[in-house]
């Protein structure tokens, strides 16, 4: 995909604000401050950033599966699916659209299985709730489903407890979980951090094949630009909080503009490059409590300047369709040029 | 020529296997962890040591250390046979073989300061040390010496234990994961810190990672594990240009590359890792290696490390076939 796709979002975040209040009333956390973005059918949008920028925040507000308190989803947030403001909706409905047409899967396999009953039991709960299939039935669905992720034997592995299994094979599991419904919308939540590498390609290659034979959009959460790289169509970059940088993969990677998506692209050590110094960022990502003034990313940017301390900038459309950075460097180009 | 400066031949780490019904019952078979691993370091040089979950490369840097006893097999540094030693002659040793753990939360007392941490191996030893020049060797601001481990940020602390490390002025040290646990933007401080470090030190490095593209920044050679068995073993340069072994060239092949246009051919390898309680007969990794080769031998008839090309060694019968 080369340009911003043009069909109706499917998932609309706009303005969205989840805010914490820390113990100790030392102040309030804010999370996700204003993070806007769309989802679009059949899509893969990469959310990408490091710890502490908001990010899995951001893919919890969307369920609504934030913890209230200490956390609260501001008012004048709005995630829009098929139309319907998600914050907005009853319990009842709400629990319609979770886990059947919005699924998730989490980081660690181990502690989001339950385990005290079977694989088995645990994928064919979400067909009984949702589908209102029978007992007999959810068990046949949740057999196909570990056969469909790669499991092998699966009229054995259906009655197995997540402990007999490998962390790949609980992996497989929950993505078996999350599609059992066929859900029109799966966030996969740093799905592949937690496993070795061998592993964590298998799974990403499973997700790839599973999104274009049931045509499902994938909001995917990582720190992994290299994953970002390899499965995304267009990626949204976070930072203390904020989107700074939206745009297509290709593009992105090609020409990266805001200062922390160089620097992080800059960072990451490649086996393809010469060995050399590592381009690092200085500091780190501060305290949620309290975001630095005017541009947040300006006391670790080698660019910044006086306007940056004081003045926020907008997302700004950088001239390439659907590409747009929160960088005073779009308006002064000539800044970047004279740094380097 | 001069003997390497640290020494490992046929290092063997066995775990007992639990047993069954409280502890009354037939042990279950032992968990071989490191089984029969051998390799060099010369002064100065830098060995990565890469391999997945259950490979034994953690095990490997802490039985060399002695902070487990081995099965069996040898460690020589600088010519002291390290599992011959007594306490005294130990704890002396010790001073010149220095560790960096991975966790930099676990690692550090939370109920010491900065200052009270890197002060404490000094008094063992009896040695004299700046804490502010150690804190700022590493890059941190004197005023940290007073702070509490959860006062600082992961990058921070990682910071503290290598300063920890280096307060001894060691020759040796055992880099365990050591930015694992780090985000990328930190991790890259952390790693031109420790390539700063030993430039400067003259210091020797066992780098311990999961990460090839990690190790390919900091490393001279790399030895590859699986199951307990290092299965390849070259200088840096040319694994990553030529690597001989399926495993070490699936790996590769896996690592996420931050370049969309990048159009490797990409080897996913069927199935999980073994235990290392019931690896496989012949060839550990034949149960899932991808080599077209592949045949009954590999089942049966456990392939030596054997040397390829000079300097490049390789535990696959199949090592000079293309793939």
């Amino acid at each position: 995909m080369t340009a911003p796709p043009t069909a109706p979002a499917l998932l609309r975040v706009r303005d969205l604000r989840t805010y914490f209040v820390t113990e100790h009333g030392r102040g309030t956390a804010r999370a996700v401050d204003d993070v806007s973005f769309d989802l679009y059918p059949g899509e893969t949008l990469g959310i990408v950033g490091e710890s502490g920028c908001g990010k899995t925040v951001t893919s919890l507000s969307i369920l609504r599966l934030v913890p209230e308190p200490p956390g609260h989803i501001l008012p004048g947030s709005l995630i829009e699916f098929e139309g319907r403001n998600l914050l907005a909706l009853p319990a009842p409905e709400l629990r319609a659209v979770r886990g059947n047409q919005i699924a998730m899967i989490f980081q660690e396999p181990m502690t989001s299985l339950n385990p005290v009953f079977t694989v088995g039991d645990q994928i064919a709960e979400a067909a009984i709730i949702h589908q209102r299939l029978s007992r007999s039935a959810a068990r046949a669905r949740a057999i196909e489903m570990l056969g469909l992720v790669g499991i092998p034997d699966p009229e054995e592995r259906v009655d197995h407890y997540p402990h007999q299994l490998s962390g790949g094979m609980r992996q497989r599991v929950m993505i078996a979980m999350a599609l059992v419904c066929h859900p029109k919308v799966l966030i996969a939540d740093e799905p592949t951090t937690a496993l070795d590498v061998t592993i964590q390609a298998q799974i990403l290659e499973l997700l790839d094949r599973l999104q274009s034979e049931l045509g499902m959009a994938v909001l995917l959460i990582t720190h992994d630009l290299g994953v970002v790289a390899g499965h995304a169509d267009r990626v949204v970059v976070m930072y203390a909080g904020r989107v700074v940088e939206q745009a297509t993969t290709d593009e992105l990677f090609e020409r990266p503009t805001h200062p922390y998506t160089e620097g992080l692209l800059a960072a990451v050590p490649r086996i393809d490059a010469p060995r050399e110094r590592l381009h690092a960022i200085p500091g780190q990502v501060p305290a949620a409590t309290a975001w630095p003034t005017g541009c947040r990313f300006h006391p670790r940017c080698p660019y910044a300047w006086d306007k940056c301390v004081a003045q926020e900038p907008p997302l700004l459309d950088t001239g390439t369709a659907g590409h747009a950075a929160r960088c005073w460097l779009v308006t002064e180009p000539e800044r970047r040029q004279a740094k380097r | 020529m001069t003997p390497p400066l640290v020494d490992v031949r046929d290092l063997v780490k066995h775990y007992a296997g639990e047993r069954s019904w409280f502890g009354f019952g037939r042990p279950k078979a032992p968990i071989r962890a490191v089984d029969g691993v051998s390799f060099t370091i010369e002064a100065g040089q830098s060995l990565g040591l890469v391999g997945e979950s259950g490979s034994g490369k953690t095990t490997v840097g802490r039985t060399m250390l002695r902070l487990q006893e081995p099965t069996s097999g040898t460690v020589l540094f600088d010519g002291n046979d390290v599992f011959a030693l007594d306490a005294a002659k130990l704890r002396a040793l010790r001073r010149r073989m220095q560790i960096v753990f991975q966790d930099p939360y676990s690692s550090l007392n939370p109920r010491m300061t900065v200052a009270e941490t890197l002060r404490e191996p000094l008094e063992i030893h009896g040695l004299k040390g700046q804490v502010t020049a150690l804190l700022d060797e590493v890059g941190l601001d004197a005023a940290f010496a007073q702070r509490y481990p959860h006062e600082l940020s992961g990058g921070q602390r990682q910071r503290v234990g290598i300063a920890r490390a280096l307060s001894v002025e060691p020759q040796f040290v055992v880099c365990d994961e050591p930015v694992s646990a780090l985000d990328v933007s930190v991790q890259a401080q952390v790693l031109n810190l420790l390539a700063d470090l030993r430039a400067r030190r003259k210091l020797t490095y066992l780098f311990i990672a999961h990460d090839l593209a990690v190790v390919r920044h900091i490393a001279d050679h790399v030895a590859v594990m699986y199951l307990g068995k290092i299965v390849e073993r070259a200088p840096a340069t040319e694994i990553y240009a030529q690597p001989r072994h399926p495993y070490t060239r699936a790996l590769l092949s896996a690592v996420p590359e931050p370049n969309p246009r990048a159009s490797k051919r990409r080897i996913v390898l069927p199935g999980d890792i073994p235990s290392p309680a019931h690896p496989p007969s012949g060839c550990p990794f034949h149960p899932r290696c991808p080599h077209p080769k592949k045949n009954e031998r590999c089942r049966t008839e456990p392939p030596p490390l054997r040397p390829i090309t000079p300097g490049h060694l390789a535990a696959c019968h199949y090592a000079e076939e293309p793939m």
